[in-house]
């Protein structure tokens, strides 16, 4: 392994505890990821010795808050290779930041017939939103195809972006565990003139990410999926496409000047920060963004294309034909988010099992229910590792399943 | 947290792997009505026939997991030649023990909670459920279905 996990698991306090008498084998980080020690203390020490808002306030420790907050905005803009602190906004979640791209840039430049090109494999959060448009503008919608291996169709690309103003895809599938081509896919969305807006919720927690390199005018990602807290997301944008879009929620912090007429925006990025910010979760995101830095992305990357392939090997040598893992079969095409069926048993049966052994498995749609439809199932048991999981977390999570065929008798 | 063999009590299994009354029935006559659990993405769908007041047949499908089905099975099987009344106990009952007690809004005491005398019977079986709370809409979704079913069969009757 590319990694030491015995040290990584030591810095994640929760890791260290166990669960009906045995460890805790926690395998559901592509819904939420565990926190390092090191976040877990800069937010205390935020709130044990600098609580205070941010921006304005001349004594020291709001000095101090607001400094740590923009702090953790330049670390976000270096973690993703963006330009300026201008184009790092601060946004709740993926969720709200993929909903500010649809109703602040999608209602000043789309019109009815415009088209927005989306994929079949994309998260709710990446479909309603421009469903939402497509209710109140009359776009078009468009859906590039995934195959039966888990691999979008792109042979008939240039003529899916053909006309579009908007490109919207995942980078990273967070059922099949597809990491897309995004880079191919851009060059031809711009090529036609279409903006690319990335949901990377699953994709930066876990590969080295750089905006420029992948062909990205927005992209969306959480904060609790990469070692930060939850409430806490951020969305990244060219600063000449935020500059043109009218900000999304009004009220306190998002204002140049107010008068009983009107008002006028703030500068980027705070044009699109009304409220108070999490503060607290922003400053522990920017720990989260040093912990993983310290680790190193590419070896991060690494490890999981190495656990991947130890993974499929070991779930297919123990259990054949019995098991269904969707996605793609070689490592170095996906992530280490293992969607599968097991010997006809419900997904809520197998992770009901699976919790009596202390295995975390999320059961479900995922959030992806036309993806289920196409795959023609209703729902997965999933599985999805990271940084602090290594070969004994997969074998603990073989010896599950082999417990709950015995239980259910196949 | 109950141990799995109280959750998944031998009779649960037994109705999960040999559902009784699988199937469908022309509607009409009888009344279907879907129900899913938008958690997981299960579906059921109830079909019944009613004549008069009695729920002469019933049968079940869609998909789901074991806890769901097997509740699906056994409801079927309690509620085949009940009358209506019968069965609206019954889902009351059940959905008691599974923690659930309907109340009004307006503070009427319109919930006289389920009668003591009714039997659960195999449903008994279920009772582990209500001490998995994720699960419990698992086991209620065929009931909250079949209330719905006899509604729209009663608003059926009363046209």
């Amino acid at each position: 392994m590319s990694l030491d996990v015995a040290a990584i698991k030591k810095d994640f306090p929760l890791l260290a505890r166990d669960f009906n008498g045995k460890p805790l084998v926690y395998i559901d980080s592509a819904a939420t990821s565990q926190k390092p020690r090191q976040v877990i203390d800069a937010i205390t020490d935020y709130y044990e010795n600098y609580n205070a808002n941010v921006h304005r306030g001349v004594f020291g420790i709001a000095e101090q808050a607001t400094n740590a907050l923009e702090a953790a905005r330049d670390k976000v803009r270096l973690f993703i290779g963006a330009a300026s602190c201008a184009e790092i906004i601060f946004v709740r979640n993926a969720t709200e930041a993929l909903n500010l791209v649809a109703h602040s840039w999608g209602r000043s430049n789309l019109h009815k017939g415009d088209v927005v090109v989306l994929t079949e494999l994309e998260h709710h959060s990446n479909i309603v939103p421009w469903q939402q448009l497509r209710t109140e503008l009359g776009i078009e919608l468009r859906f590039i195809p995934v195959d039966a291996s888990g691999h979008l169709v792109l042979d008939d690309l240039a003529d899916m972006v053909d006309g579009a103003k908007m490109v919207s895809i995942s980078a990273m599938s967070n059922v099949l565990g597809t990491v897309i081509p995004v880079r191919r896919i851009a060059d031809v969305a711009h090529a036609a003139g279409a903006v690319v807006c990335l949901d990377a919720c699953q994709y930066v927690p876990h590969l080295p990410c750089d905006v420029t390199e992948l062909g990205a005018d927005f992209l969306a990602f959480s904060a609790h999926k990469m070692c930060g807290p939850t409430g806490v997301g951020v969305l990244y944008g060219r600063e000449a496409l935020l500059e043109a879009m009218p900000p999304f929620l009004g009220g306190g912090g998002m204002i140049k000047d107010v008068t009983l007429d009107g008002f006028s925006a703030a500068e980027l990025p705070w044009k699109f920060e009304a409220g108070t910010p999490a503060i607290a979760e922003i400053i522990g995101f920017g720990a989260a963004i040093d912990y993983l830095n310290g680790i190193g992305m590419p070896a991060i990357r690494q490890h999981e294309i190495e656990l991947a392939a130890y993974t499929l090997r070991t779930l297919k040598g123990r259990f054949g034909d019995g098991i269904t893992i969707y996605g793609p079969s070689e490592p170095s095409e996906r992530g280490a988010v293992f969607s599968f069926g097991f010997g006809g048993l419900h997904p809520h049966d197998i992770s009901q099992v699976l919790d009596d052994h202390g295995v975390c498995v999320r059961a479900g749609h995922h959030c992806a229910k036309p993806l289920m439809r196409k795959l023609g199932i209703g729902a997965t048991a999933r599985a999805s590792l990271y940084l602090y999981n290594d070969e004994s977390d997969v074998d603990a999570l073989a010896e599950a399943l082999a417990a709950a065929a015995k239980f259910f008798g196949f | 947290m109950p141990g799995l063999e109280d959750l998944y009590r031998e009779i649960v299994l037994d109705h999960y792997r040999s559902p009784r009354n699988r199937g469908e029935l022309p509607a009409p006559p009888a009344h279907r009505t879907e129900g899913f659990n938008p958690l997981c993405g299960d579906e059921i769908v109830v079909y019944l026939q009613v004549d008069g007041d009695i729920i002469t047949d019933v049968k079940i499908g869609g998909q789901g997991c074991s806890i769901s089905q097997s509740s699906a099975s056994m409801m079927s099987a309690a509620i085949k030649g009940k009358t209506v009344q019968e069965a609206r106990s019954l889902t009351r009952a059940f959905k008691a023990m599974m923690s659930i007690h309907e109340s009004t809004l307006d503070g009427s005491d319109a919930d006289t909670g389920p009668d003591p005398s009714i039997r659960l019977g195999d449903l008994e079986a279920l009772r582990g459920v209500a001490r998995v709370p994720v699960r419990i809409k698992c086991a209620t979704l065929s009931w909250n279905t079949l209330a719905q079913g006899l509604d729209e069969a009663e608003d059926d009757i009363a046209v």
